[in-house]
């Protein structure tokens, strides 16, 4: 069931969005080659509960397989080949030329903020740093669909649209999903489809759009029995960024923005 | 947190239903309605319980899917 959310609600969900937005700027900030990912784990989880924030992903399990255990931790943090889900240890180093996908979710006030980008340490390879700006279009392209008077795959198409236009593939097995009381509602949002075709969108919803593009050929991220980590099936670098979005006539409201270009400016 | 959901997966045939659907068990112990795809009624390829099959999971509906291929 997709459900619309009322001022009331959004403007919860402003507030658990900007404390997402606020734990990624500190961790864009702090991140430094070296660092185990455990580190930034718990940098997170500390700032999320000194704003009287809970981690969304800690403990969450995904409904309808017995397999897989709660996750573990505040954050997933996904280094090159790992699409999404990388679980944070004190063994895992981040080092210079790496890419490190860090996705972040904060339940307040009774609704989760989710967001996710890929940070870029040192120098690296020309086309792993196109693939990151590529992705980061993508989701700036999808939310652009995000309006009233599109249908939901709308979205799903100008991200794959303009990934594969780079030759960069698109991992279907992975999608976006509605957000609000919790973490993973309806509708998914897939990062491939067809245009004009879905549900069409209304004001109030709310969507976590987050496209997640590989370099190489790879459709699927693939995990281990179990597992949570997913990567990709030929071992090429993969970037994710997502933000969680309501949708307006005319321009979507973006929950998670980064505040780092306003205290610059 | 990207939420996962499996394309394809294979499954085993529990029980057969009119108009060419299944109900199939999957790998990670679900169940779906699953009806048999085009090409493997052109060919007249019989699926009977207890069958492994390979499963196409529709990311919109996770309780549907549609069979592709029958193992021998």
């Amino acid at each position: 069931m997709i459900t619309i959310k009322s001022e009331r609600e959004i403007e919860l969900m402003r507030e658990s969005g900007a404390l997402v937005a606020k734990a990624l700027d500190l961790l864009e900030r702090e991140i430094q080659p070296g660092m185990t990912t455990k580190q930034l784990d718990v940098m997170a989880e500390e700032f999320i509960r000194d704003n009287h924030g809970v981690p969304s992903f800690l403990n969450y399990a995904p409904k309808g397989d017995p397999d897989v255990t709660p996750y573990p931790a505040t954050l997933c943090v996904s280094i090159n080949e790992e699409v999404v889900h990388g679980v944070p240890s004190s063994k895992r180093v981040v080092r210079e030329g790496d890419i490190v996908s860090v996705d972040c979710g904060a339940y307040k006030g009774g609704y989760h903020g989710d967001a996710a980008r890929t940070f870029v340490l040192g120098v690296i390879d020309e086309k792993v740093q196109q693939l990151v700006d590529v992705t980061r279009e993508c989701l700036e392209r999808g939310i652009a669909m995000a309006v009233t008077g599109n249908r939901l795959h709308d979205i799903s198409s100008a991200i794959e649209d303009y990934a594969r236009s780079f030759g960069f593939s698109v991992i279907e097995n992975m999608v976006g999903h509605g957000i609000g009381s919790e973490l993973h509602e309806d509708p998914a949002v897939p990062n491939y489809g067809k245009k004009h075709t879905g549900f069409p969108l209304r004001e109030g919803m709310t969507l976590a759009i987050e496209p997640m593009i590989a370099l190489g050929r790879s459709r699927k991220a693939v995990s281990r029995r179990g597992g949570w980590v997913a990567v990709t099936e030929d071992g090429k670098h993969a970037a994710h960024f997502e933000h969680t979005i309501v949708v307006r006539p005319g321009k979507a409201e973006v929950l998670t923005r980064t505040f780092l270009n306003a205290e610059n400016a | 947190m990207a939420k996962e959901e499996a394309i394809e997966i294979e499954g085993v045939i529990l029980e057969a239903l009119p108009n060419a659907q299944f109900k199939v068990k999957l790998e990670n112990s679900l169940e779906v309605l699953a009806h048999v795809s085009g090409k493997i009624r052109m060919h007249y390829i019989r699926i009977l319980p207890g069958d492994k099959v390979k499963v196409q999971i529709s990311p919109y509906d996770i309780s549907k899917g549609r069979i592709t291929y029958r193992y021998k």
